[in-house]
């Protein structure tokens, strides 16, 4: 019989599914971050002047902010100049014209990421914009969702062909001064998603993008925009891996999401960045700042991540709900395991009246890692009526790990209903036992276990997204039970 | 012909360096219901568990034989899948599973195991809905988490339940009578009664001799202090009840003096 405790060793060895290296020519920027890296990224991108002052002011705003302290991670010292903040594979220069052209490395890397892009994301019926490294190399079922007027593109060639809605949106959510990562995003962008779906239309498929890390020492800065305007709804997916080193990389993305009257944005994340090694070495930080703005009446934002991946997380999707009833949901699991690290969580910010939020969080924690929940329930003076569910749940898998919650609520309106509940479990040998005893292995008992614990967040995600996540559960913790 | 299913040959074990089985031999045989009853503190549960696979316990002395084969050296899920039931005192709660979802699982673990193919939801369905109706079970019950706001009979119930479901060789209910009122006691005691065949052993641990009126046994065996003291047919157990542990637990003393 093998016990428990080798079983833990042995999984938690487990290793990291995607750490392989796409062994292309690369063209990049030298690492360092000045006004004329920031013109040559600009330059590299063929953007406008507008773009370009943007993203100068953006960097200025950059040098005069501090980097945040507050949240309950720990890393040394980040050097913003020995970051590349461009990186290109060669052969994209002229760009591809369709999939045929595009760079068989790169589908290759595709392929092992078992993401279909070509034939079988007909019958997936998922449309993506693949992002490597920072260049948009296939945007896929555009012609067809173009014919209804939605146009879903890369950042890059949303500022050349739309420019009048990026002018209008971007940093309307997250501006430029918002936090020190998202000013950074701000003046070093480099691609990202862009979504528009225009009046009274339902997008009819789930819109996904891949975002990938290749290239060593490059930072990743996507942008992504999605606006959908009045009475329209889109579903958006994202899911993220990165190869496997030895250094920290960081990874400092902004998502912006624009709902007008009655329109519903649904935006779920994979996330499953290198998360380092069992001893911490290596892995992403992911500072991310995804907000959605809840703009017209009866508009809706849903946010659902589950987070396995990245050494660090700090991301807290958020929704301001301005329109009078509209609705901001907030569902997340996060997992931590070995020396991970996340402080993740949400901010609902309540203008508008009748305005109500539902935040259902699971936290994980396995190994030696620690996993906070911070979460911010604002109701402004004239948000009457407003309400606001809050369930936040900890798991927690041996005894060397942690669980902590910071809840921030703040009401300034008498007429508000808030509600929250926190509850902190163990997998417990009780249940594992159970479990064995009718024939599963303990792999399987411990994806089973979680499953139960993660359903009601789980549920939210669309279908194809929702196996994935049920399998990188499975992975992230097989054998961390003690 | 006899066959042996379960065969315990000086079986020593403890928990934290405190001796609890102290030497127990028993055999099983195909086709027979053995009854271990004993007061509390004896170890009855503890060799249940130990025979389940249950992690924390040391075996210091002897051996078990499951169908021939070194039962102590499975891990637990491997027993689940030759054959080996445990119908647990205390079932455990696993919030967001639904009962359907974890015997899927389970069934097809084991027939995995057994080189077969998975079944499909439907005839996973039919399935349940015969063993369900066996005991009487109330629909809703399959779509709950498993065991979760589950009354104590309903956990009982459903233990027996999941018995039917995964149709094991050689099963052993621990104190499966505790906390059930008599109409469940039957139903859970009819359940069991029909899966009574030649093929299958049963071990039913139990402090009352009350379950014992509707299972009748082949076999009861006193436990007092970590080994069988007394062995006999079922009129043992009556016995017991009408004299009580102290009765043994006597006999003991003047055998010792």
């Amino acid at each position: 019989m093998t016990s428990t405790a080798t079983t833990i060793e042995e999984y938690q060895r487990g290793g990291y599914k995607y750490g392989f290296v796409t062994d292309i020519e690369m063209d990049s920027l030298p690492p360092g971050l000045n006004e004329d890296v920031i013109r040559a990224i600009s330059a590299k991108k063929n953007e406008p002047q507008w773009m370009t002052d943007w993203r100068l002011e953006a960097y200025q705003r950059w040098l005069k902010m501090d980097e945040p302290d507050w949240a309950f991670i720990d890393y040394p010292p980040i050097d913003f100049n020995s970051i590349s903040y461009y990186a290109a594979p060669k052969s994209m220069d002229d760009g591809p014209k369709s999939l045929d052209e595009v760079d068989p490395k790169l589908r290759e890397t595709y392929n092992k990421l078992g993401i279909p892009l070509e034939e079988q994301m007909m019958l997936a019926g998922v449309a993506v914009d693949a992002v490597f490294d920072s260049v948009s190399v296939a945007t896929t079922f555009k012609e067809k969702l173009g014919e209804m007027g939605i146009v879903f593109c890369s950042i890059t060639e949303a500022i050349q062909e739309h420019p009048e809605l990026v002018k209008k949106y971007l940093g309307s959510v997250v501006p430029q001064n918002d936090n020190y990562y998202a000013a950074l995003n701000s003046a070093v962008f480099t691609d990202g998603s862009f979504v528009f779906v225009p009046k009274g239309v339902k997008c009819p498929m789930d819109l996904s993008t891949y975002f990938r890390i290749n290239a060593r020492n490059t930072g990743q800065f996507e942008r992504t925009l999605v606006i959908a305007e009045e009475g329209s709804s889109v579903s958006y997916l994202e899911g993220c891996t990165a190869p496997q080193r030895d250094e920290n990389q960081l990874h400092a993305a902004v998502v912006e999401l624009v709902a007008l009257d009655d329109a519903s944005i649904r935006y779920s994340t994979i996330q499953n960045w290198y998360p380092g090694d069992e001893n911490g070495v290596g892995g992403i930080y992911n500072f991310v700042t995804k907000r959605g703005k809840c703009q017209g009446k009866r508009s809706h934002i849903s946010w659902t991540q589950v987070e396995t991946g990245s050494a660090i997380t700090w991301k807290y999707p958020s929704c301001i709900l301005l329109g009078d009833d509209s609705m901001g949901e907030f569902y997340s699991v996060a997992v931590t395991n070995n020396r991970q690290q996340a402080d993740t969580g949400t901010k609902m910010i309540h203008i508008g009246k009748n305005t109500r939020s539902t935040i259902i969080s699971k936290g994980i924690s396995a190994g030696v890692s620690n996993n906070s929940y911070r979460g911010l329930v604002q109701i402004n003076k004239g948000a009457h009526n407003a309400r606001n569910y809050t369930q936040c749940d900890s798991m927690l898998m041996g005894d060397k790990c942690g669980a902590h919650t910071f809840p921030y609520i703040d009401v300034r309106n008498p007429t508000a209903h808030v509600e929250h509940e926190a509850t902190t479990s163990k997998i417990g040998e009780d249940q594992m036992f159970y479990c064995t005893q009718r024939g599963l292995s303990e792999e399987d008992a411990i994806s089973l276990i979680v499953n139960g614990f993660c359903k009601e967040v789980l549920q939210e995600l669309p279908m194809e997204f929702a196996v994935e996540a049920d399998k990188l559960l499975g992975i992230s913790l097989e054998g961390s039970v003690g | 012909m006899t066959t042996p299913i379960l065969e315990i040959r000086n079986l020593h074990a403890g928990i934290e360096g405190m001796d609890i089985i102290k030497g127990i031999d028993l055999t099983i045989n195909a086709g027979e219901v053995h009854s271990i009853m004993g007061p509390n503190g004896s170890g009855k549960s503890t060799l249940a568990q130990i025979l389940a696979g249950r992690d924390a316990y040391e075996i210091s002395e002897g051996e078990v034989l499951y169908n021939g084969k070194d039962l102590l050296d499975m891990d637990p899920n491997v027993r689940a899948c030759e054959g080996v039931f445990m119908a647990f005192q205390y079932p455990v709660e696993i919030p967001g599973v639904k009962m359907t979802q974890f015997l899927k699982a389970a069934v097809n673990s084991i027939r995995e195991h057994h080189g077969k193919e998975a079944l499909d939801a439907v005839e996973l369905m039919g399935l349940f809905k015969e063993k369900a109706k066996l005991l009487d079970l109330p629909n809703d019950l399959m779509k709950r988490a498993v065991n979760e706001g589950f009354s104590g009979g309903e956990k009982k119930r459903a233990e027996i339940f999941q018995m039917a479901v995964l149709d094991p060789t050689f099963c052993v209910l621990d104190e499966t009578d505790s906390g059930l009122d008599i109409d469940a006691l039957r139903t859970v005691a009819e359940g069991v009664n029909t899966m009574r065949n030649d093929k299958r052993g049963f071990l039913v641990i139990t402090h009352y001799q009350r379950l014992l009126d509707y299972i009748v046994p082949d076999h009861v065996h006193v436990m007092v202090d970590g080994k069988i003291v007394r062995s006999g047919g079922k009129e043992l157990a009556l016995e017991l009840e009408d004299k009580g542990y102290s009765w043994v637990d006597e006999k003991l003393a003047g055998a010792a003096g």
